[in-house]
């Protein structure tokens, strides 16, 4: 076992993990962060996307220990992100979430392309989701609703 | 779907590396990104001894123009070469492929010193540090190696790395005026494995080819030159000749494996397809120079 300390969701965090243990499974099991969706884990699906350091990243193929010291925001965090709730209305209106379990990730995606990407248009939205899989394959309300995002936020900036 | 257990040490610096590494060799694995190696260890497909985390050493990362070349560090992510503006400016084949390695989650963890030191047959950068003429430079307690990119990918998974090695860096020649650089991937989704692709440097005085590098992936057991294709369009003005030609003696240089992404004889359709694009393109580019 060895010692972690991290900060989730803004607060410190000091556990003991095996090193084996993938940070999807230490946040789910040991914090009960259980918005982190596990499909396929060997990072094809993007289930497990959550923000490290600021940036999505796969949790289930990081180890919890090489985050010692790492800045992690889930799902659960994110209620004072404006970007994440403002696309979170934005999955409502737009019909963006059929059963769910690809959401969250979809959120730390979306959250990436709007913030990187402000003039993105719909088809570059497809081709940045291209590593979040939703096998209801609700892509359309996806791209639909991130859509809406970048174009509020481009006309607050006007 | 769960590693099997392993002992981890997180090292502090490159000395400390290699000694490591001297130390246990073939039953160490240096875990850089992780973005491949995880999935391996969580399918099982490898168990190393020891796992050498070396994503504190600093000094292994940082991408600086020296004289004419680039020095990319190994442990450089993918989006920070990605979002470089001297890759951008120096290294537009490296900016062309970047946006094919992975997605953006992926790209935030993995690093250029990890898909080298690899050698997936599928992936992008090989590729382009063979079209290239790129230098490796591995480390270990013997000494310090530089290894041309030509000679450094010998199979699949396989490179010149020996098991006490550490790859430290990769130096990249500038783009030279006259020279133009393309890339061009097939996948079935963005960001996915390729089914085929090649990684072009040309010489184009006015119409003609002066000299051609087409590096192939995803279809050989490694990065590929096609010395047959690149023979016959040299010396020619680009043309609908010079394209059957080269779509012709691909088939002496290629031989595709077979495998999930398709057949032989399907790659090598998909490989000729694309020569024929990429030189249209290199072609548009020296136009426009």
């Amino acid at each position: 076992m060895m010692e972690l300390s991290l900060s989730v969701n803004s607060e410190t965090v000091v556990a003991k993990v095996e090193p084996r243990t993938t940070l999807a499974d230490f946040l789910r099991e040991k914090q009960r962060l259980t918005g982190i969706h596990l499909g396929c884990e060997h990072g094809v699906c993007g289930a497990c996307t959550i923000l490290v350091d600021g940036e999505p990243a796969r949790s289930c193929i990081i180890y919890a220990v090489s985050c010692d010291g790492a800045d992690i925001q889930t799902i659960e965090g994110s209620n004072s992100d404006p970007v994440i709730t403002a696309l979170q209305e934005a999955f409502t209106a737009h019909h963006g979430l059929q059963c769910g379990y690809c959401t969250p990730a979809m959120l730390f995606t979306a959250r990436d392309i709007v913030t990187r990407l402000p003039e993105a248009d719909a088809e570059r939205v497809r081709l940045e989701l291209a590593g979040n899989i939703c096998r209801c394959t609700g892509y359309a309300g996806i791209v639909r609703a991130i859509m809406a995002v970048l174009e509020d936020r481009r006309a607050t900036l006007e | 779907m769960k590693s099997p257990k392993l002992t981890y040490v997180r090292t502090r610096s490159v000395a400390q590396t290699l000694e490591l590494l001297s130390k246990h060799g073939d039953g160490a694995n240096i875990l850089a990104g992780g973005q491949s190696l995880m999935p391996t260890l969580n399918m099982r497909l490898s168990k190393p001894d020891l796992l050498i985390d070396i994503n504190q050493l600093d000094e292994l990362s940082g991408i600086t123009v020296e004289g004419d070349m680039v020095r990319i560090g190994a442990l450089s992510r993918h989006a920070a070469v990605l979002g470089s503006q001297i890759v951008a400016e120096r290294l537009p084949m490296i900016a062309e492929a970047m946006p094919h390695v992975a997605h953006v989650a992926v790209r935030n963890r993995g690093t250029i010193g990890g898909s080298i030191a690899l050698a997936d047959p599928a992936a992008e950068l090989p590729a382009c540090v063979v079209a290239l003429d790129a230098t490796i430079t591995v480390e270990s307690v013997r000494g310090q190696r530089n290894i041309a990119a030509a000679d450094f990918f010998k199979g699949l998974f396989e490179t010149e790395r020996q098991p006490d090695e550490l790859l430290t860096e990769i130096r990249i020649p500038c783009q030279k005026p006259g020279t133009v650089h393309a890339f061009m991937e097939l996948s079935r989704r963005q960001g996915d494995f390729a089914i085929a692709g090649v990684a072009c440097a040309a010489d184009i005085d006015g119409e003609i080819v002066t000299d051609a590098k087409l590096v192939y992936f995803a279809s050989e057991d490694r990065p590929t030159l096609a010395l047959n294709a690149a023979a016959a369009i040299v010396g020619r003005p680009w043309s609908e000749q010079s394209r059957s030609s080269a779509m012709a003696a691909l088939s002496d240089d290629l031989d595709p494996m077979d495998n999930l992404q398709g057949s032989s004889a399907f790659k090598l359709h998909l490989q000729r397809v694309l020569s024929g694009r990429v030189l249209d393109q290199a072609i548009d580019r020296a136009r426009a120079q």
